[in-house]
């Protein structure tokens, strides 16, 4: 009963998660655009752009491969297994076992190299430019990640998500200082890893500052689609995984009690609309980055991440 | 069954000795390959069967004490690595080696198979020399130019430097058998210097920073098939070598600070080496450091190991074995392929210069596909072997704070971090290479008449992606194997995996569930694909790459203008400023001419491995300074002469009386 | 310091002192001069309300008079009279960095490394609580000399040294018992000292027509 249970709370987070994704950067589109005193588009907007594009037929470039039509679908797949292991309303899912810190990091960079590779399929200028700049960042975002990861396996004893949620959620742990310096630096990696201002901007299509959009310029159609709610859901699990860390409150069982699921999911919901919020409000008040500026911008992640190990150390008195 | 295995794997290797001077390039080859199946195939019965340990004294060798051979879990896991990869080199080698190389190749394999099964340190040092000497002569056939001439000798030298202090080490440890060093652990000044002469005598072979300076010229000069065994299989004899020393030969109680020299060489040599694999142009050179790269996450684990036993954490120093281990079959695994990937590049699209290269996947597409399964590896991305590897390994330096000390715990958490800089450099690596190498418009029109490699090569790549997807998709399974070599070095433990599908940092934990992630990938795509085969229009039109606008290219460019595609300098320019400026001194220089002078722009780049400017250059000067001492030793008058003799003879004495003291 | 505060206190006061640490990194990685200012200010109302936290726990009232003066002075005064300044003597908008600003990130974390490891064995009998906060409070004292020492411009150095005093007033309130006079003379001291340097601003301005120190240098190498 509980492993069907469980089951059942992982397929409905696997349909939230998707569902919800479109509309949780909808929700952040329309409050810049407010926030810059424009009317914007609707909060539903990306699923109809969705809808648009599905139904186009894609154009692909006369010398592209197997590669650059396989990529979509490839990026596509790893953001959605990754996006199982985040738990959103529920810990305790059939995929508890699987949701691995650094299996779940591991993810993102399989994702995020299939696009790279995409992007340099068909051997035009900005593809390499995108590609090349991309991975440049995650070269500074990967130590900062590890060390978020290293204050957790200290404090919890281990690197399993779901065990990490729940020692945090019983409230064990406390109000630690490492915690808020990991909580800081993981919104940073947040903004960076999304693509959004001040590192790259998800708007724009002016040449010489486009980073996630140069990467997809080539796709159209379907695969344009794919990559879309592939960014989409990036945002949202990353959203969801900063909001579980800072508000561990609330997260249902997933093995039992499905009523309690309905309040997980209405906090979640709350959650992650507010962080939502939170990013249309921190992008529309600071101006984008040069690219060599992001380096250092990430380096204060790496820092934070650096200082929370180091607290630990001490207040532990860790041995 | 088990009490043969060590009998038949030292005759396989003798008759592999002799097969140098086969007469015919084929059946040599073919005869070489044959061989090393059998031997793998033998040495995987003897680890399933449990691998008991077993010497075999011989009459030969050492006038007086003969030589020593032996088996046991550690050694047999490195000899399955070297037979399989020897047996995938040998067929890839029917398909490109000029015959030059027939001779050294079985020697070679040879020589990497004694190491491994030498059980005193005669043998393990002749093993060690045979190894280097054969492959110094298997470099020195392509070297056409200077340089690599150049690369060949400096190899030699650093292979003369390996007996240099792999012998004085033995001299250390008492001499004779291991089992008789085994008996008498070092202690004190000794065993500090058994680890440094270790360090540079097995490390330097292994491509422990800082004395990889040699590796990356070397394992690029060489004919492929051979660059394949140095990277994939020899780099790891010198690893096992450090490994038999430092964890076997100098017993348990060796103290804390052992790990640090091993943390600090590991952490290093993985961010240069993989921030160099960014910077290089020559595909084999891109390889070649990432070796560097990864042997120093190696170097790392192991540094836990001997931390973690220096204060019976066994449990932990298990971890950071395994994470050794493991990373050592998977590496070596998928660094043979791109190196034999490399290899049909090199002879089927004429260059394997990464600005030539580019649009292999339309005429090399196994080859292609290949690549990119090693290349997944190389980068770390779920769920290749390389991933494992590297997730038992950074489970291993997370859990490293537990060994205790406020400075150690520093330590740990700066090697962790340069570690994560170390993978993603690697990532940025492969990406690098498969993009501007494989993907994209052709640069030059030899790679745009690339052409796929012959039936062996092709199969030796198909084989070997197998095996990285193995490795891959079922380590605890293939760790079952490593669990001997876990006992032997840590009594009364075995390796972290509970289950056959697990990997898991201590029992009972969740960890990492390979198949598990590869379902979940296979689902999630499934349903794609599934998804829009109902609803979606199907297929797609064509036409030119949109390129913002940018325009077909004129008829007189068939593959399109060659400088609007990114390229390889191109690639790595962000991390050539961001980091390479500071930790390999990169400079860019920009010679604008003003308007109106119609001298070309130049703009060069320079950059220098610190290592090479701050320790070999400076080695070179001594040794010129030496050679023109001794250059005029030559020449003193008999006087002369005689105060040097006298003044040794004294020194010497006064050497014996200290040492009587102590 | 005693232990039986429960969690929440030793929490908290550690979360507050880490705040002042994270806004000292904040001075090094800012370019502009604004906002160098602005990002002190937000420092010394973290410090001031570590200092009133402080009084609540250790039940010492003076503490609060500190965090209102620390909050006055540091917080609001000196600030705006420093964006004036900015304003009037139209100083250049941005820092000028004699050491890169990853360099001196990567510097600030080894200072910080540094103090914990000279703090904790001398302080080893303590309690957690002042152990840390020690650590914490060398760290940022370490920290102001570091952006006195990276920064070319002067505005930037004086803002070095006053956050290098919000150190010591960290260490300060952290030990129970300490008297307000001190805290008082302190504060007369930065006053004082801000109003030297305010002195200095003007008398530089006049004469080079810009706040960068190595004309100092210039001119004194040219005198030898």
């Amino acid at each position: 009963m509980t492993i069907l249970l469980a089951l059942l709370a992982t397929i409905l987070h696997a349909a939230l998660m998707l569902g919800a994704a479109p509309l949780l950067s909808g929700i952040v589109r329309s409050v810049k655009a407010r926030l810059l005193g424009r009317v914007g588009p609707p909060p539903l907007q990306p699923y109809r752009d969705l809808r648009r594009l599905i139904r186009k037929q894609p154009v692909i470039a006369e010398n592209a491969s197997w590669l650059f039509r396989a990529a979509p679908t490839a990026s596509f797949a790893a953001m959605l297994a990754a996006a199982m292991l985040v738990p959103s309303f529920a810990r305790g899912m059939t995929t508890a076992g699987l949701a691995d810190l650094i299996v779940l990091a591991g993810l993102l960079t399989l994702a995020r190299a299939s696009v790279a590779l995409a992007a340099m399929d068909v051997g035009t200028a900005f593809g390499g430019i995108g590609a090349s700049r991309d991975t440049t960042f995650a070269v500074f975002a990967e130590p900062a990640l590890i060390l978020v990861f290293f204050t957790f396996a200290l404090l919890v004893g281990t690197t399993n998500l779901d065990a990490v949620l729940s020692a945090l959620r019983d409230g064990t742990l406390g109000l630690r200082v490492s915690l808020a310096l990991v909580v800081i630096a993981l919104m940073a990696l947040a903004v960076a890893e999304n693509g959004r201002i001040p590192v790259d901007n998800p708007a724009t299509h002016l040449e010489l500052t486009m980073v996630h959009e140069a990467m997809a310029l080539e796709y159209s159609g379907r695969y344009l689609a794919l990559i879309e709610l592939g960014a989409a859901l990036r945002l949202l699990l990353w959203v969801t995984l900063i909001g579980a860390i800072m508000l561990p409150f609330g997260m249902a069982d997933a093995g039992r009690a499905p009523s309690l699921w309905l309040v997980g999911v209405v906090l979640w919901a709350v959650k992650t609309v507010m962080l939502g919020i939170v990013l249309a409000v921190f992008e529309s008040s600071i101006a984008k980055m040069r690219v060599f500026r992001v380096p250092e911008f990430l380096g204060v992640a790496v820092l934070l991440g650096l200082l929370a190990v180091v607290f630990l150390f001490i207040s532990q008195g860790f041995a | 069954m088990t009490g043969f295995a060590l009998p038949a794997l030292a005759s396989l290797s003798a008759v592999l000795l002799l097969l140098g001077l086969a007469p015919d390039r084929r059946a040599g080859l073919i005869a070489t390959g044959g061989l090393c199946g059998a031997a793998g195939l033998l040495t995987l019965a003897y680890l399933l069967a449990g691998a008991p340990a077993a010497t075999l004294p011989l009459p030969v060798g050492l006038p007086g004490s003969g030589m020593t051979f032996g088996i046991d879990g550690l050694s047999a896991w490195f000899l399955l690595l070297v037979f399989w990869l020897g047996a995938a080199a040998s067929v890839a080698a029917l398909d490109q080696d000029s015959g030059k190389t027939a001779p050294a190749f079985p020697l070679f394999i040879a020589g990497m198979a004694l190491t491994l099964l030498a059980a005193d340190g005669f043998a393990l040092v002749f093993g060690f020399e045979l190894m280097s000497v054969a492959s110094f002569v298997l470099v020195l056939t392509q070297a056409e130019d200077a340089a690599a001439r150049a690369a060949a000798l400096l190899y030699l030298g650093m292979a003369v430097l390996g007996a240099a202090c792999l012998v004085p080490a033995f001299a250390l440890l008492g001499g004779g058998s291991f089992a008789a060093m085994r008996a008498h652990p070092p202690d004190g000044w000794r065993a500090a210097a058994v680890l440094a002469l270790v360090l540079i005598g097995a490390g330097s072979k292994a491509g422990f920073a800082p004395l990889h300076v040699w590796l990356p010229p070397a394992h690029a000069t060489a004919p492929s098939h051979v660059s394949a065994l140095m990277s994939g299989a020899m780099t790891k004899v010198g690893l096992y070598v450090v490994i038999r020393f430092l964890l076997d030969l100098c017993g348990p109680a060796q103290p804390l600070w052992w790990a640090i020299p091993l943390l600090a060489v590991g952490a290093g040599g993985a961010v240069l080496g993989a921030l160099r694999a960014n910077m290089e142009v020559d595909l084999k050179l891109v390889l070649a450091c990432s070796t560097v790269e990864n042997l120093g996450l190696m170097a790392i684990g192991l540094g836990v190991a001997l931390a973690a036993r220096a204060t019976d954490l066994t449990a932990l120093a298990a971890l950071g074995l395994t994470g050794t281990l493991l990373h050592a079959m998977a590496h070596g695994t998928f660094k043979g392929l791109l190196f034999l990937g490399a290899g049909a590049v090199q002879h089927h699209a004429g260059t394997r210069s990464l600005a030539r290269l580019g649009g292999l996947i339309h005429r090399m597409p196994v080859t292609t596909a290949a690549m990119l399964a090693g290349a997944a590896g190389l980068a770390a991305l779920p769920p290749t072997g390389g991933f494992a590897g590297e997730w038992t390994l950074f489970q291993a330096i997370i859990a490293a704070p537990h060994v205790g000390g406020l400075g150690f715990q520093l330590v740990t958490c700066v090697v962790a971090a340069l570690m994560a800089l170390a993978a993603a450099l690697a990532a940025a690596a492969a990406i690098r290479l498969i993009g501007i190498g494989f993907l994209g418009r052709p640069r030059s029109p030899r790679a745009a008449a690339a052409t796929e490699p012959g039936a062996p090569m092709r199969s030796a790549l198909i084989g070997l992606a197998g095996v990285t997807g193995i490795i891959g998709l079922f380590p605890g399974t293939v760790l079952a194997l490593a669990d001997p070599a876990l006992r032997a070095l840590l009594p009364g433990r075995g390796i972290a995996a509970r289950s056959l599908l697990l990997l898991a940092p201590q029992p009972d934990a969740p960890g990492y569930v390979a198949v598990g992630i590869a379902a979940l990938l296979g689902l999630a795509a499934g349903a794609i694909i599934l998804a829009m085969r109902g609803r979606v229009m199907a297929g797609h039109a064509t036409s030119p790459a949109w390129d913002c606008g940018f325009g077909a290219p004129p008829p007189w460019l068939p593959f399109g203008d060659p400088a609007t595609q990114y390229g390889a300098a191109s690639f790595a320019q962000p991390l050539r400023r961001t980091l390479a400026g500071a930790l390999l001194a990169a400079r860019q220089t920009l010679d604008m001419p003003p308007p109106g002078d119609t001298r070309p722009a130049l703009y060069s780049e320079t950059d220098a491995d610190p290592a090479d400017a701050g320790l070999f250059q400076p080695g070179a000067r001594m040794r010129e300074a030496a050679s023109g001492f001794v250059d005029r030793m030559q020449f003193l008058t008999i006087r002369r002469t005689l105060v040097v003799m006298f003044s040794v003879l004294v020194l010497f004495l006064a050497a014996v009386a200290v040492l009587q003291q102590t | 310091m005693p232990t039986h505060y429960g969690a929440l206190s030793y929490d908290l006061s550690h979360l507050l002192g880490t705040a002042v640490l994270i806004l000292s990194f904040g001075l090094l990685y800012q370019r502009r001069t604004k906002a160098v200012v602005t990002t002190y200010a937000l420092q010394a109302v973290a410090l001031a309300a570590a200092a009133a936290w402080q009084g609540y726990v250790q039940g010492a009232p003076q503490l609060y008079a500190t965090a209102v003066i620390t909050l006055a002075a540091k917080g609001v005064v000196i600030p705006i009279a420093m964006l004036k300044l900015i304003e009037r003597l139209n100083i250049q908008r941005s820092v000028e960095p004699a050491l890169g600003i990853f360099m001196s990130m990567v510097l600030g974390v080894g200072l910080v490394a540094l103090a914990i490891l000279v703090v904790l064995p001398v302080t080893f009998q303590d309690s957690n609580l002042t152990r840390e906060d020690l650590a914490l409070a060398l760290s940022v004292v370490l920290l102001g000399q570091l952006v006195m020492i990276s920064r070319r411009l002067a505005l930037t150095q004086v803002i070095g040294f006053m956050s290098l005093e919000n150190g010591l007033i960290l260490a300060a309130v952290s030990v129970a018992g300490m008297p307000l006079v001190v805290e008082l003379s302190v504060a007369v001291l930065i006053l004082v000292a801000f109003v030297v340097f305010g002195i200095f601003f003007f008398r530089i301005r006049a004469r080079f027509d810009s706040l960068d120190i190595g004309h100092f240098d210039r001119i004194s190498s040219m005198h030898r």
